[in-house]
């Protein structure tokens, strides 16, 4: 958040008096980055995200709608949910946990830590997959006892959420302990020192004061565990109606040639991404008004 | 905000009095929870990425050495490393000059619609890479949008490396313009009306004033564009083509491996690309660190 906060203490003054002298450069210079940047930024950002809503709508709204009703796609959908459900509420714990412990006290190999928790955005997707199927694959370290003991993980909804959770693990812990940082622990002290028990201080204090960062790092944290793509896809075994999320299903729908209905499927995680976006923004002022 | 920037948090430059740790330790917090939570926490993290990270190790060494050489070396191996760190290379290069101008536009000029192209700069963060990935497929496939007038000039992008090349500009972008965007955001202008007072013209601030105090951030952005493009899987695989020697990433040719249950083929190639991921971590803790110090942040 501390990015964005400067960002916007920064900006008041520019749009108040304009920008200063020294730093205008030539017109025409001015035009060209400019027009540059605006090319560059639509060509990359803006076509892709319009072509996936006008291929959805291709074929009118009969289609789309019956695109995302059929049975495949509705048991993708509800799977999706399922295990971002799932993976976002046991972030949300942990990275409250992780935040508390790192933030509120200091110990040696803190920093090593931190670094450790952010690891999981430095490996590839497929890697992340591959080390559960390694794991608790038929092949895999676990695999024969699973075997005997008629446990299903790979290829399964448990395999799915496992490789989720490593993706997303990073995400709400990271919103979480520069802010818990820079809050200090005056205001926890007080508490305690007026006679509150550790939980009254941590749910009448700590989470009032992180709040939106949370809900800031759950968004960021759904949007990822729904559009996971590499890691689910190395552990769901691509099980039609049972262990295809909505990025599996696109990915299908698409290597058939059923390209109307794989971006109709798209543009439900489009319109995600989009409100994703929009709620940041809003998030955004909310906590510049704060 | 980069979903990956500030990694390390802000460093503190205090150095303390001798002792001063040990002092700490002996009036504890009186915040309770501290054993609680942090053995909560690396429990968890243990759990879910540590040991299985560890697995992927451990089961390398049921490898010889000749035999890992050997799959790591071996031609198709080779290109596909070839292909994704190189592409990855030229990407990341590509987006630190049009990420800088980008940047530049959006804190330095006012111009319409500049709020929502600034808002829009995170949709690779936002938008699954499944999605953007069939979306770029059919922008430059051979009817789309761009594909058809770059078919007229005879360039064709869809199912060749130069679309692995536009998938991972379009994921990279968005490290680089957040990276650098909140440095020039912070820079002060009384820098740039000191140097003009000094006799020097637009160009000389911005080459000898404005860049050496961007450069760590450029840098920071650049590293960890590539070092995502690296493993990059789904918003490529759909335009690549796929073809084995030519357009065929490394991270791809893990996924085939372990389709065709060669394990120690698919672990060989993972552990040099996880490699790779803790090298480039490091640098770019490195970076940032540098890049704190330069900017005097945090």
């Amino acid at each position: 958040m501390s990015v964005m906060t400067s960002a916007i203490v920064a900006r008041v003054p520019s749009a108040l008096v304009g920008t200063p002298h020294v730093r205008r450069e030539p017109v025409f210079v001015r035009w060209a980055i400019i027009a540059i940047s605006l090319v560059f930024l639509t060509i990359f950002l803006v076509l892709p995200l319009a072509a996936v809503f006008m291929q959805a709508f291709a074929r009118g709204i009969g289609p789309y709608l019956g695109a995302l009703t059929h049975p495949d796609a509705v048991a993708a959908i509800q799977l999706t949910l399922l295990v971002a459900a799932i993976s976002v509420s046991l972030n949300l714990v942990f990275g409250l946990i992780a935040a508390w412990a790192i933030a509120k006290f200091e110990f040696p190999g803190k920093g090593i830590l931190v670094t450790l928790i952010d690891l999981p955005f430095s490996i590839s997707p497929v890697i992340s997959g591959l080390v559960f199927v390694l794991l608790f694959g038929a092949q895999g370290f676990f695999g024969a006892y699973l075997q005997a003991h008629d446990i299903k993980i790979i290829f399964a909804l448990p395999g799915i959420v496992l490789a989720t959770l490593l993706v997303t693990f990073p995400f709400v812990a990271r919103e979480l302990i520069p802010l818990m940082k820079e809050q200090g622990t005056q205001d926890e002290e007080a508490a305690i020192s007026l006679g509150a028990s550790g939980l009254q201080t941590f749910f009448r204090v700590t989470l009032p004061n992180v709040k939106w960062a949370l809900l800031y790092g759950a968004l960021l944290c759904n949007a990822r565990a729904m559009g996971e793509f590499g890691a689910v896809s190395v552990v769901s075994g691509h099980i039609r109606g049972e262990t295809n999320t909505m990025p599996l299903h696109i990915e299908i729908l698409y290597n058939e040639y059923q390209f109307m209905a794989s971006f109709a499927v798209a543009s439900v995680l489009a319109l995600l991404a989009l409100l994703t976006l929009i709620a940041k923004a809003v998030l955004e002022r909310t906590t510049r008004h704060s | 905000m980069s979903a990956f920037a500030d990694i390390a948090g802000p460093t503190e430059p205090r150095i303390p009095p001798a002792g001063a740790r040990w002092k700490a330790r002996r009036h504890p917090s009186v915040i309770p929870g501290f054993g609680l939570t942090l053995g909560l926490t690396l429990s968890w993290l243990a759990l879910i990425v540590l040991i299985p990270v560890a697995g992927l190790f451990l089961k390398s060494t049921e490898l010889s050495f000749d035999q890992f050489w050997s799959i790591v070396t071996s031609r198709r191996s080779l290109h596909a490393f070839q292909i994704s760190f190189g592409l990855s290379l030229v990407a990341a290069a590509i987006n630190l000059v049009f990420g800088t101008l980008i940047v530049w536009a959006l804190v330095r000029y006012e111009f319409p619609g500049r709020r929502i192209f600034d808002a829009i700069i995170d949709i690779p963060f936002a938008l699954p890479t499944a999605v953007a990935g069939i979306a770029l497929t059919t922008l430059f496939a051979e009817n789309g949008w761009l594909g058809s007038p770059l078919a007229l000039l005879g360039i064709k992008v869809s199912f060749t490396p130069l679309g692995i090349l536009m998938a991972l500009i379009f994921i990279g972008l968005p490290f680089v313009v957040r990276t650098v965007q909140p440095v020039l955001l912070d820079l002060e202008v009384e820098l740039e009306e000191a140097a003009m007072t000094l006799g020097a013209n637009r160009w000389q601030v911005f080459a000898k004033v404005i860049m050496p105090i961007v450069v760590p951030a450029l840098l920071t952005g650049f590293a960890l564009a590539f070092a995502r493009a690296v493993g990059e899987y789904g918003s490529v695989i759909f335009i690549a083509g796929n073809l084995p020697n030519v357009s065929e990433i490394a991270p791809l040719l893990i996924v085939i491996r372990l389709e065709e249950f060669k394990y120690a083929d698919a672990t060989a190639l993972a552990v040099v690309m996880l490699l790779a991921s803790f090298a480039l971590l490091l640098a770019i803790n490195r970076l940032q660190q540098w890049s704190e110090a330069r900017t005097a942040r945090g």
